[in-house]
């Protein structure tokens, strides 16, 4: 349905910086060692102001050990090392000793072990940008996806050696562009985009370098690495692990430093502050705080470092939403969510397509037609609020605020954890909210919403598990009915554009019957059983209640239901 | 900014010289220098002849002054108290001269609202949270100040200003603003307790006040201590009920900005929100009596948004429907009460699960 999408007018991107040798993260990876030493001993400080007494630390010492063997038992990976279970009992061991010591040489041998394993940490979480291999991924990316892309687009003999598509035809990039790109150039971008697939990893890397922007290091699920592609991509990405498994408080503190040095020296940044991906296909509602609370404490540190005179470096938080017709975990996600939803127990991370079933999906992807957009969201200052192209943080009447000044008590700088973490669960709502603005509505997610509540509404005295155990055979909706109500929704996503509150894509517009077609033929197009289709009689069906769910969910949140 | 030498001689301000705001003026003057924002030109200059403000001598301390700007430039900490009917056209007023370390701890106890056009508060059939906004959610909306906390409590302007022995509450997501909050103003007379359920501490002080009209008519009927203790138990009870559904916490209700609040100004004539249902009970209309009164009853208003609330989220809220048809239509008292003992919910306590 190539005729309903706007012309296409993505343009080519010069970068902003011109050698590798400029970028940030490649200053970053050259002084590898001596920034993972002062993340190990940054840590080691707080970590000792947030663990005071003696009997703290040996307490947090054994709770670690205690966790990570829990872990090895249960859930290991194949990314992890080797030498994991040999070092973690050694380390018990040395616990076990301390008893038998004296106050003064048992202190000395806790310090000794808490270097140990935060320096065990940082070296795991730290990442590896190779400016060679970056080179290399990016070509290999750029190559292969406008071959895919050339074969099944140029419909002649040789299609394949054509350079008529690019990757910029199929990936659509929207929203403040000129703004990002000029940021960049001014102060440290963090960007937060949500994340409803693997792909999103491989897709944003990817973006980031069409916008010409440098390469971001960026922290991704550990999970992702077992994986071999996507280890290599990522690795060369400028990527740092972040393992969700891992809850003690050595880790998270030293993961937490890690994220914060490389914002404070100016290292361009991206996490999925959702944490994991979303698994109902909601866009995210809460934000996982911990590596968001790192952009504000960097930027009052730059403040609090600033000598008179210079001019601080600001930390720009950048939303992104990627916007897809199709997800290719979408049946495992689903189904993760429903069975965890009303109690809160863990999951482990499953990945059962493995690289050929993503080479497979790629394939697909490019040789079939379905886009992608991705929306860059406004740049804001670490509280929220909007910043002009120049970097000077905008109140409501866009009169120029100071940011310093958020952490300015009795005309001092003054560091307040307590203060810092309102701040962060501001800023996760600000950006929360910043999603739904920027969310760009597609003709697939308007017909899976209509088609799943008007069923909800059918059958009014069913909760939700139980309108999903209807046989999908005896589910239908008449067409004119159906019609009438996306007609309905759509004006109300019209409305809500008005006033700012959603984005829609272009193919959204004109006549309601293309609209639909076009959303009936993307909505979940590649998996097995589609969610949602026509059946001879020109009714609406579906073949799994579970995946149009799931893509129906990608619409709540913007109290659309009413209107059914 | 600039480095300011602050925390002792920098003046702290208030904005309105109602009875409250008179109250608090002088309970800040007696550590630090105090801004007293009054609106009227006139009444800086009888402050500054005759010392004296709706029946509250003013502390020397105290510097009236009719220059919002000035309060923005020169105080860092302020103390916004004025009607909530005309609270957040004073905060568009102020907010271009506040800038992100202004703290901001306000002391109204009323509701916000925001209608759509052509519409009033008569016309408008329901209300949703999205329309009805706190005093603190005001600031936020309006200025970029975001450290931002309330004060609450049983603090009757007359008896501080008598200095007897009280106290208050301080709410605000942030301690800082706590900390500094209790700093500025507790004394040996005047105890100051700290919360950081700043919404569910703005509520309790709200809707209070409800039940403080129904108080007052209670006592106007001439009725004794048991239909009192009736009251309150039970309009603690629809305090929570409705507290809850707007955003607030259980706790904040049971402390001393809610029971506390509400079992002084339920016993007290000297609230003007008691005084209102006195004397309807005694037969005076609603416009006869508001006219009879120097300032705001905060209560009457908020009975009828908060009336208008609870039919959008299909509330329980006897005392506050009958109260609304007492009001605002011809309801009398007398069939208020009987209605209210025929109330067939007997549930005693259903907040606690």
């Amino acid at each position: 349905m190539e005729v309903l999408e706007k012309k296409n007018k993505n343009k080519r991107y010069k970068p902003i910086l011109e050698g590798i040798p400029d970028w940030p993260v490649y200053r970053l990876s050259r002084n590898r060692k001596e920034f993972i030493e002062q993340v190990a001993q940054k840590s080691i400080e707080h970590i000792k102001q947030l663990r005071p007494t003696r009997k703290h630390v040996i307490d947090e010492l054994e709770a670690t050990v205690y966790r990570e063997q829990q872990r090895m038992k249960r859930n290991r990976w194949r990314v992890d090392p080797p030498d994991e279970a040999g070092f973690w009992s050694k380390i018990k061991q040395e616990l076990l000793e301390l008893s038998g010591k004296s106050p003064e040489e048992s202190a000395k041998k806790e310090t000794e072990l808490l270097n140990i394993i935060v320096h065990r940490y940082a070296n795991e979480i730290a990442g590896n940008f190779k400016p060679s291999s970056y080179r290399f991924a990016r070509e290999v990316i750029k190559f292969w996806f406008s071959r895919l892309l050339n074969a099944s687009r140029v419909k002649k003999f040789g299609g394949i050696f054509r350079n008529q598509y690019t990757l910029r035809d199929k990936i659509q990039i929207i929203g403040k562009v000129k703004q990002l790109r000029k940021l960049a150039r001014q102060g440290t971008i963090v960007m937060v985009p949500t994340h409803f697939s693997n792909l999103d990893s491989i897709l944003i890397g990817w973006i980031i370098h069409a916008l010409g922007l440098p390469a971001f290091i960026y922290g991704a699920g550990l999970n992702l690495f077992n994986m071999k592609i996507f280890a290599y991509f990522m690795n060369s990405l400028g990527a740092y692990k972040v393992d969700r498994r891992k809850k003690n408080l050595l880790y998270l503190e030293t993961l937490k430093m890690y994220s914060s040095i490389a914002i404070q020296r100016g290292a361009h940044s991206l996490f999925f502050p959702g944490g994991t991906r979303s698994r109902s296909g909601m866009i995210e509602k809460t934000l996982k705080l911990g590596l968001l609370s790192t952009a504000v404490e960097a930027q009052r540190n730059i403040y609090l470092n600033t000598l008179s005179g210079e001019k601080p470096q600001k930390i720009f938080v950048v939303p992104v939403t990627l916007n897809y017709h199709f997800v290719l975990e979408a049946p495992e996600l689903i189904d993760d969510y429903l069975s965890i939803k009303g109690q809160d127990r863990y999951l482990p991370e499953q990945d059962p397509h493995g690289s050929w079933g993503l080479v497979k999906f790629m394939l697909k992807f490019f040789t079939k037609g379905s886009n992608i957009s991705v929306s860059i969201g406004r740049a804001m200052d670490v509280l929220g609020n909007y910043v002009d192209d120049d970097g000077n943080s905008l109140d409501t009447n866009e009169r120029i605020i100071n940011t310093e000044d958020y952490f300015v008590l009795n005309g001092q700088l003054t560091v307040d954890a307590q203060r810092e973490n309102e701040y962060t669960r501001m800023l996760s709502q600000r950006i929360v909210t910043e999603y739904h603005r920027i969310n760009r509505i597609f003709a697939s997610h308007l017909v899976a919403f209509v088609a799943f509540e008007m069923w909800q509404k059918q059958h009014p005295k069913l909760d939700l598990f139980g309108l999903l155990r209807l046989p999908e055979d005896e589910l239908k909706l008449d067409y004119a009915a159906f019609r009438k109500t996306c007609k309905r929704i759509r004006k109300k996503i019209y409305q809500l554009k008005q006033e700012d509150k959603a984005n829609h894509a272009t193919h959204l517009k004109g006549k309601i019957d293309l609209v639909i077609q076009h959303g009936l033929e993307n909505v979940g197009i590649f998996h097995l059983k589609r969610p949602l289709l026509k059946n001879k009689e020109g009714n609406i069906i579906t073949q799994d209640l579970n995946l149009l769910y799931y893509y129906h969910n990608r619409m709540v949140g913007y109290d659309l239901e009413k209107f059914i | 900014m600039t480095s300011k030498n602050s925390s002792e001689t920098q003046p702290v301000g208030v904005i309105g010289a109602g009875n409250f705001g008179s109250a608090v003026a002088n309970l800040l003057a007696r550590q630090r220098p105090v801004l007293l924002y009054v609106r009227d030109e006139k009444v800086v200059k009888r402050i500054l002849q005759t010392r004296e403000n709706r029946g509250h001598s003013i502390h020397k301390n105290v510097v009236p002054t009719s220059d919002l700007q000035q309060v923005a430039r020169e105080c860092e900490v302020i103390f916004p108290i004025v009607p909530s009917l005309h609270f957040r056209s004073m905060m568009r007023k102020l907010s271009p001269h506040l800038h992100p370390y202004h703290i901001l701890i306000h002391g109204t106890k009323g509701l916000d609202i925001t209608l759509p056009k052509g519409q009033s508060i008569e016309s408008v059939p329901k209300l949703n949270r999205s329309q009805v906004k706190t005093m603190s959610e005001v600031i936020r909306e309006e200025s970029v100040v975001v450290r931002v906390g309330c004060l609450a409590g049983p603090n009757l302007s007359k008896e501080l200003a008598a200095r007897h022995p009280a106290a208050t509450v301080i709410a605000s997501p942030f301690n800082e603003v706590i900390s500094l909050g209790k700093k500025m103003l507790r004394n040996d007379r005047f105890q100051v307790y700290g919360n950081n359920d700043l919404i569910g501490v703005e509520l309790a002080g709200v809707l209070k006040n409800i039940i403080a009209i129904a108080s007052g008519a209670l006592t106007g009927m001439g009725y004794g201590e048991n239909a009192r203790g009736l009251l309150i138990s039970r309009g603690v009870v629809e305090m929570i009920h409705i507290g809850k559904a707007l955003g607030g916490n259980v706790k904040a209700f049971l402390g001393v900005a809610g029971i506390g609040d509400l079992v002084t100004t339920s016993n007290s004539t000297l609230s003007r929100n008691f005084q209102v249902g006195y004397k309807l009970a005694q037969g005076m209309t609603l416009e006869e009596t508001l006219s009879s009164m120097d300032e705001i009853a905060e209560g009457v208003n908020t009975v009828r948004i908060i009336k208008k609330c609870a039919d959008y989220y299909k509330l329980r809220a006897p005392i506050t429907n009958t109260l609304f048809k007492v009001l605002f239509e011809d309801l009398t008292v007398k069939q208020a009460i009987s209605y209210l003992m025929r109330y067939p919910l007997n549930v005693d306590i259903d907040f606690l699960d």
